[in-house]
């Protein structure tokens, strides 16, 4: 029997993860960057 | 290669680098998924979740080439003691475990319209996932090696970066060495057996996500950095008011 199954869900499926993903991973990067700079320049005013 | 040994020299540089790869990476990336979502005809036998073509193979290059960025930087680390070498294998660990990640569930999303299943213990997937094992392994390590200072366990950490490369063949051959449902490699050195309408797309969507790569490595490299210079400065400030002859 064959599978009535719409192609486009698996697409947007992999979309999401793989844009979401790097897209998540680029923001947490930047931000712990920008965290981590504001602290050093922080730790020179001490 | 030494010449960027010295922090100060790579800050100069990662500063404007930084931002320039993670803009231009992302709207390089989005305009090739957009081409490879709504330009690029449905293909003749896996119909229209041939476009999944653009993030999982861009994911899955990323994926092996974090892994040998890591055992790269760890050689330099442990031969010539290059600076930042240890730094930059940290940094490009979990953007590698990222990719890795995203390669599996989007080849398993792929693999139930086209092999009818969502996974299957074949040597391609196999040890793909032994992959993402071994960049939580290398995570856990270096963690572990930072939390007490760098006394050896940095060594360790890179030896295991080293070692692990021995997964980057094994992955590379698994679909010749085992029968395997995934197909062959349809590009090699020079040459492709994909069609034009989605090899250019391909391209650039991996050229895309190169760029969003190196740009999140930079910005790991600058957060440890950071890190290793803010707490250098706590420690000898604390020392100093330790030691009331130093602190004059």
């Amino acid at each position: 029997m064959r599978e009535a199954l719409n192609q486009w869900n698996f697409v947007i499926a992999a979309y999401v993860i793989g844009v979401g993903g790097t897209t998540a991973m680029a923001l947490w990067s930047w931000l712990a960057m920008c965290r981590a700079e504001a602290r050093r320049a922080k730790s020179r005013e001490l | 290669m030494h010449g960027y040994a010295n922090p100060a020299r790579f800050l100069r540089i990662a500063r404007w680098l930084t931002p320039a790869l993670l803009a231009g990476g992302g709207v390089l990336a989005a305009a090739a998924l957009a081409w490879g979502l709504l330009r690029v005809p449905p293909d003749r036998l896996m119909g229209e979740t041939v476009r999944i073509l653009f993030i999982h193979v861009p994911a899955a290059w990323l994926a092996l080439a974090g892994w040998s960025t890591i055992a790269l930087a760890s050689i330099a680390e442990l031969v010539w003691r290059h600076p930042l070498a240890g730094i930059a294998a940290r940094a490009a660990a979990v953007p590698g475990a990222g990719f890795t990640a995203i390669c599996l569930a989007s080849g398993s999303i792929w693999a139930r319209p086209t092999w009818g299943t969502w996974w299957v213990w074949d040597g391609r997937l196999t040890s793909f996932l032994i992959l993402l094992f071994l960049y939580l392994g290398y995570i856990a390590l270096a963690d572990a090696a930072q939390r007490n200072g760098g006394q050896g366990g940095g060594r360790v950490a890179a030896i295991f970066g080293i070692v692990g490369a021995i997964n980057i063949p094994i992955i590379n051959r698994s679909v010749v060495w085992w029968n395997s449902l995934h197909q062959p490699a349809s590009i090699t050195m020079g040459k492709s057996s994909i069609d034009g309408a989605f090899l250019w797309p391909l391209l650039a969507a991996a050229l895309g996500f190169s760029l969003l790569f190196g740009g999140i490595v930079l910005a790991r490299m600058r957060t440890l950095l950071a890190d290793i210079q803010t707490e250098a400065r706590l420690r000898r400030r604390a020392f100093e008011s330790d030691v009331p002859g130093l602190a004059a």
